[in-house]
């Protein structure tokens, strides 16, 4: 008998947006309604997967889905990050004309794909939530549809992402066909040594798919267009929650069925990690528009998190959640002051448009700094510690390399970042931006750059919950 | 008293005085109270660590003060104390920082109150560094510093500030980042970062020369060795008086306190192998850039090739493993804090005037500014190691055990001593007597009030030192025994496991 309890909260988002969409169609003028019911739709959304923090390791529909430390954990991240998003960014969207009501729905059928993403235990179960989030995802991109670049980077995307999805099915058809089942757990419990290359194929073409979700190097093409073109909250939007997504299902599918096939498997996510690093942190060098930036910095920190994952024990996929943690709350923050850089109804998005930004915004240029710092990694800020979570499991086994070649590009990346700092305090002053930001704004840019900021009082409140993660 | 924690007051002091100037709001009439705030902090700091040196046991070889409390669970605990060695650093830092505060009503015109939470927070993680006794809050420390520096040359220096802020950070960060890894590699082999432990345990042979190379390869950028040394004048020209001052004074011991506490304490063997290379580092360092100050135009750019020419004597005192040298490093150390510290204040002193830092602007200003004159005297002979000066004790200890070791290095090295007094000299010279020759200087004002009780409370305890440096030797001694012991039962034990294999 299946306990729906466990996917109540996915049962409640699926119909709050509906409830949602309905309201919106039939009450004229109800965006604003919409929006803010989205908002405490996913606040009782987080408080009902919490609700669930203290359930043991169980499975719903035959074992097809999974809820654990894990899942819960990452839906939380999940849906926090999108609590924020959608705090954040209401003020941006009437500013720029799409404030409309298909845009919080869209974002909660996305969450719901990437919940089901989260927990699948069966390969069309993952499948189903990756298009839930990818058709959601295609039309946020292009939502700013008078705008030539965000039409242009929603067809990017979704021709680009169309395709890997292909790949990616094409690699969940040759392991069923191997192994003759599509369930994780059964899949392990195969003797898959028979069929050894077969399944590796099959596990490179899902590899394949994965990694263009989470942008790593060389599936990375996308990004950077995509990030420019859509609107700046979708880009926010982008560069965390598919993320968190995408590092669970490959938490999950490398080590529940595959574990085995750790040496089939490992060379290939360090060779991703170790691209994403490097490219990651050389080609930023040359950006000038900081969402263009925040692209590659994010290929460089999915670089990072990958690290976590190639090592092959709990430590470090421990560390991996924890870097893609801080790793979200960074780009919050970072987000949000992107999102304050507004001048007579227009924002600005270059790394120029900060200049001298210190004189005449001291605190948001604070904030920036620390982010900034952060997000090179200098310690003692939050930023450092996800590193050195992730080469502490990392040297434990003895990669050296690995570890020297993110670190090095570690040093690399800390030259574009202080070149943004160089231009908000060493640079001559510019206009004052407005300062009538929206509330939620505000506070949560507080509240990550206090987390940030004050994270090395306390580092093992984060390290604590993640510690219950054990998937091996 | 004996719970206090007094070390981790002495560490956070500073930063809850900047935690308070950063809430205080910014507007003109405040900015003499922030001053103040800071001054206050940075002397009740001074006094709380004089305090601590006197309660200080000088006769025992343990960590005296320890703090031990977990913080990361099973991981890292935050461990600081004090020995010999360390508490004096404490002290030059503490001693120096009020100065700076001084110092920066005549250098700083904007964001005073940036810079004041800059220098303090700057203050909190020096101090840490040389108070922690584990390898990764040490390098918590270490690195931290890296911020408010980079900020304190960027905003407030000269023309070239970018440019010499992107060479600091990212030449210091390269080093460090492949001592993280050996951190986490001897955590791993060991299972412990607390460097009292890891004195117990000692670590491989196989390991130790990869290890101490990364090791060495944060030090030697910060000590800095040649040919990494090129970041420093940058890097001192460029930053504000205050901003060298203590790039000089402090920063630049940090690598020199790591090599005594962490190379020879954890790699003795590794430490054994590797003389030959710091000797040939040292007198590199030690002659080349001596020949190179003496080709400098501009004050502070010779002044930074001149610390890198008395770093060179500190590496070759540590590396001669005799108490002698070490205990002679320590005090070259704290000697070259006190006057490279008085040399770029007093540099700021004039350029502040002419706001220029070329020799060759200036000339015959003896007569206008007498007191100036005499005190630069002072800090001139310092430098240059004169008898009578703390800057002598060091340098002969230096050569007096590089003597034992070899005689050649020891010739070599000095040379430096001549060549020291060349430069210095020529540039007193140059800058002092002559012809008063450009106009503007005959209206140049002598010292102000500030002025004079910053160079004197630094110039008095160079003549002290130099007259009576048993304060300092003997704090030291019990402290620079126990390491040498350490060491030596260490290296004996890997030479052992070696010659089994």
């Amino acid at each position: 008998m299946n306990n729906l309890n466990l996917i109540f909260p996915e049962i409640f988002i699926s119909l709050s947006l509906m409830t949602l969409l309905i309201l919106g169609v039939f009450k004229k003028n109800s965006a604003t309604l919409v929006y803010n019911l989205s908002i405490v739709s996913l606040l009782i959304l987080l408080a009902l997967i919490f609700n669930l923090t203290s359930t043991n390791e169980s499975y719903l529909f035959n074992q097809s889905y999974k809820i654990d430390v894990l899942s819960t954990f990452m839906k939380m991240l999940t849906v926090g990050s999108g609590i924020l998003v959608m705090f954040s960014s209401s003020k941006y969207l009437k500013f720029k004309k799409i404030f409309k009501i298909e845009y919080p729905i869209l974002i909660l059928s996305a969450i719901l794909g990437m919940m089901v993403m989260i927990s699948s235990n069966d390969l069309i179960v993952f499948y189903l939530g990756l298009e839930i989030q990818a058709m959601s995802l295609y039309v946020l991109t292009s939502f700013n549809r008078e705008n030539i670049f965000s039409t242009e980077s929603g067809i990017k995307f979704f021709v680009l992402s169309a395709l890997s999805s292909g790949l990616l099915l094409y690699g969940c058809s040759l392991i069923y066909g191997f192994s003759g089942t599509t369930n994780f757990n059964l899949i392990s419990a195969n003797n898959l040594f028979e069929a050894k290359y077969g399944i590796t194929f099959g596990i490179v073409f899902i590899l394949v798919g994965l990694s263009f979700k989470i942008s790593a190097v060389p599936f990375h093409m996308w990004a950077p267009d995509v990030y420019q073109g859509s609107p700046t909250s979708v880009t926010l939007f982008f560069a965390i929650l598919p993320k968190i997504a995408a590092l669970a299902v490959f938490i999950r599918f490398l080590y529940v069925p595959f574990v085995n096939l750790i040496d089939q498997w490992q060379p290939i996510i360090i060779f991703l990690s170790i691209a994403s690093m490097v490219f990651g942190s050389v080609a930023a060098i040359g950006q000038r528009n900081l969402k263009r930036l925040a692209a590659y910095s994010s290929i460089g920190h999915m670089g990072y998190a990958l690290a976590g994952l190639a090592v092959g024990t709990n430590a470090g996929i421990q560390s991996s959640i924890v870097y893609i943690t801080i790793y979200a709350v960074m780009n919050v923050a970072l987000f949000s002051c992107l999102l304050m850089m507004r001048r007579n109804e227009y924002y600005y998005e270059n790394i120029e448009d900060l200049s001298g930004l210190s004189k005449n915004h001291p605190i948001l240029s604070f904030s920036l700094l620390i982010i900034l710092f952060s997000l090179a990694g200098i310690p003692p800020l939050a930023g450092f510690f996800a590193k050195f979570y992730i080469f502490l499991a990392v040297i434990e086994k003895s990669m050296y390399w690995l570890a020297i070649i993110g670190l090095l590009s570690t040093v690399v990346a800390a030259f574009y970042y202080l070149r943004i700092i160089k231009v908000i305090y060493f640079d001559p002053l510019k206009e004052k931006y407005d300062t009538n930001h929206q509330i939620g704004l505000k506070v949560t840019l507080l509240i990550s750059t206090i987390f940030i900021l004050l994270y090395f009082i306390y580092p093992s409140v984060l390290t604590n919950i993640v510690l219950g993660i054990n998937i091996i | 008293m004996i719970n206090f924690p007094i070390l981790s007051s002495i560490i956070l002091l500073p930063s809850i005085g900047a935690f308070f100037i950063f809430f205080v709001k910014a507007n003109k009439s405040k900015y003499q109270s922030n001053k103040y705030v800071a001054l206050f902090i940075s002397l009740a700091n001074f006094l709380l660590s004089l305090y601590l040196w006197y309660i200080f046991d000088k006769t025992s070889t343990d960590f005296q003060f320890v703090e031990n409390r977990e913080w990361i669970p099973g991981l890292i605990n935050y461990k600081v104390g004090v020995d010999g060695i360390s508490i004096l650093f404490i002290i030059l830092t503490t001693f120096i920082t009020p100065l700076c505060v001084i110092s920066v009503n005549s250098t700083i015109e904007n964001r005073l109150k940036d810079f004041l939470i800059a220098i303090l927070l700057m203050e909190t993680l020096m101090i840490g560094v040389f108070c922690s006794l584990d390898l990764i809050i040490f390098y918590l420390f270490f690195e931290g510093g890296l911020i408010p520096m980079f900020l304190i040359i960027g905003i407030w220096g000269g023309q070239r500030r970018v440019y010499s802020a992107f060479k600091f950070f990212l030449y210091t960060l390269l080093g460090s980042v492949l001592m993280l890894i050996a951190i986490i590699s001897i955590y791993w082999m060991t299972g412990t970062t607390d460097v009292e432990k890891l004195y117990e345990i000692g670590l491989e042979t196989k390991y130790q020369n990869l290890l101490w190379l990364a090791f060495f390869s944060s030090f030697a950028v910060k000590t800095p060795m040649w040919p990494v040394h090129t970041w420093l004048p940058d890097a001192h020209v460029e930053a504000p008086t205050a901003g060298s001052v203590l790039l000089a004074a402090i920063l630049l011991k940090m690598a020199g306190y790591g090599f005594i506490r962490f190379s020879l304490g954890l790699f003795p063997s590794a430490s054994d192998y590797f003389i030959p290379l710091i000797f040939l580092l040292s007198l590199i360092a030690i002659i080349y850039t001596s020949l190179v100050a003496l080709m400098q135009d501009d004050m502070k750019k010779l002044i930074a090739y001149s610390s890198v020419a008395h770093m060179g004597f500190v590496t070759l005192g540590i590396f001669t493993m005799t108490q002698k040298g070490i205990s002679g490093s320590i005090f070259q150390m704290i000697s070259h804090g006190l006057v490279s510290a008085a040399l770029f204040f007093s540099v700021g002193v004039i350029y502040e005037r002419m706001h220029t830092r070329l020799i060759n602007h200036y000339g015959g200003i003896v007569s206008v500014m007498p007191k100036y004159s005499i005190v630069l005297m002072i800090f001139v002979l310092g430098a240059i190691g004169l008898p009578g000066t703390s800057g002598f004790i060091g340098e002969f200890l230096i050569l007096l055990s590089a003597f034992q070791k070899s005689f050649l290095v020891a010739v070599i090295a000095s040379f430096g001593v001549i060549l020291a007094a060349a430069y210095m000299l020529w540039l007193y010279k140059r800058v002092i007597f002559g012809k008063l020759i450009n106009e503007n200087l005959k209206n140049i004002l002598d010292l102000k009030k500030s002025e004079i009780i910053i160079l004197w409370s630094l110039a008095i305890p160079i003549i002290f030192f130099g007259f009576y440096p048993d304060p300092l030797i003997s704090t030291t001694e019990v402290s620079i025994n126990n390491l040498l012991k350490i060491y030596n039962s260490n290296l004996e034990v890997n030479l052992t496991n070696s010659s089994y294999e």
